[in-house]
């Protein structure tokens, strides 16, 4: 499963799209250190945290993509340092849970 | 690669959240660029941006140095901050001092001196209250 294919399974909003990937796995949580402890590389993350953090724990996780839950938007400063770091940013109306759900059903 | 060992100094600007992670970045630049592998950047950069945040969170800034050979990458982090009264308690996953406009921002979570040792191969830590805190981390360059 790749980030585009997980894009168009659960019709995600592109917010910032970069290269597509293989998604390895998944990682759900908004504390960043928290993130940063357990992510892996590849992960597909799933957060509703939004500011300037964002694109930095992902960049240096080597998260494959990360879907804001709830439709939450980035600030600009987090969609720039996207554009920056070549990240696959997306949002979506559904709930963490739910996305988690169907992102894990996608991966398995 | 020299035999020397490559050495790049970062400030790391106290209070100032927006830049927090810039030299982490840089590092990562730097890594990819002498070849280490994807699992080595990964480590050390974020090592190098827990140990940033901490800096901006605590101690208003400091000085990190990096050091690059063929075998190992030392990062040396130094601050002239209030330093930790209870370093022990503070390697605790989910201890933190950080006030509540930090965690609003997603820190906080006690996890960033945790972090910094689960990711590095060694792990040295020196902090006099009323001094500051020196922070010394060893990767091999795998």
């Amino acid at each position: 499963m790749t980030v585009f294919e997980i894009r168009d399974a659960l019709g995600l909003v592109p917010l910032h799209e970069a290269e597509d990937r293989p998604v390895t796995g998944g990682y759900a949580g908004d504390l960043l250190s928290w993130v940063m402890g357990r992510a892996q590389s590849g992960d597909c993350w799933i957060t509703i945290m939004s500011n300037r953090n964002v694109p930095a724990v992902c960049s240096l996780t080597d998260a494959a993509m990360v879907i804001f839950a709830e439709d939450v938007t980035p600030d600009d400063a987090a969609l720039e340092a996207a554009a920056d770091n070549d990240l696959n940013f997306y949002r979506s109306p559904l709930s963490v849970f739910e996305l988690c759900a169907k992102v894990a059903s996608l991966l398995s | 690669m020299s035999a020397e060992p490559l050495h790049v100094h970062y400030d790391v600007d106290g209070g100032n959240f927006t830049s927090a992670g810039e030299a982490s970045v840089k590092v990562k630049r730097l890594l990819r660029q002498l070849g280490c592998s994807p699992e080595t950047i990964r480590r050390v950069s974020i090592a190098m941006y827990e140990g940033e945040i901490n800096m901006v969170i605590h101690a208003n800034g400091g000085d990190a140095d990096i050091y690059v050979d063929d075998k190992t990458i030392r990062i040396v982090l130094k601050d002239t901050g209030p330093g930790i009264k209870d370093v022990e308690q503070a390697m605790q996953e989910g201890y933190s001092t950080a006030p509540d406009n930090i965690r609003a921002l997603g820190f906080g979570a006690g996890m960033g001196l945790p972090n910094m040792k689960r990711y590095s191969d060694t792990f040295g830590i020196d902090s006099v209250v009323g001094q500051g805190t020196t922070i010394e981390l060893g990767f091999e360059n795998r």
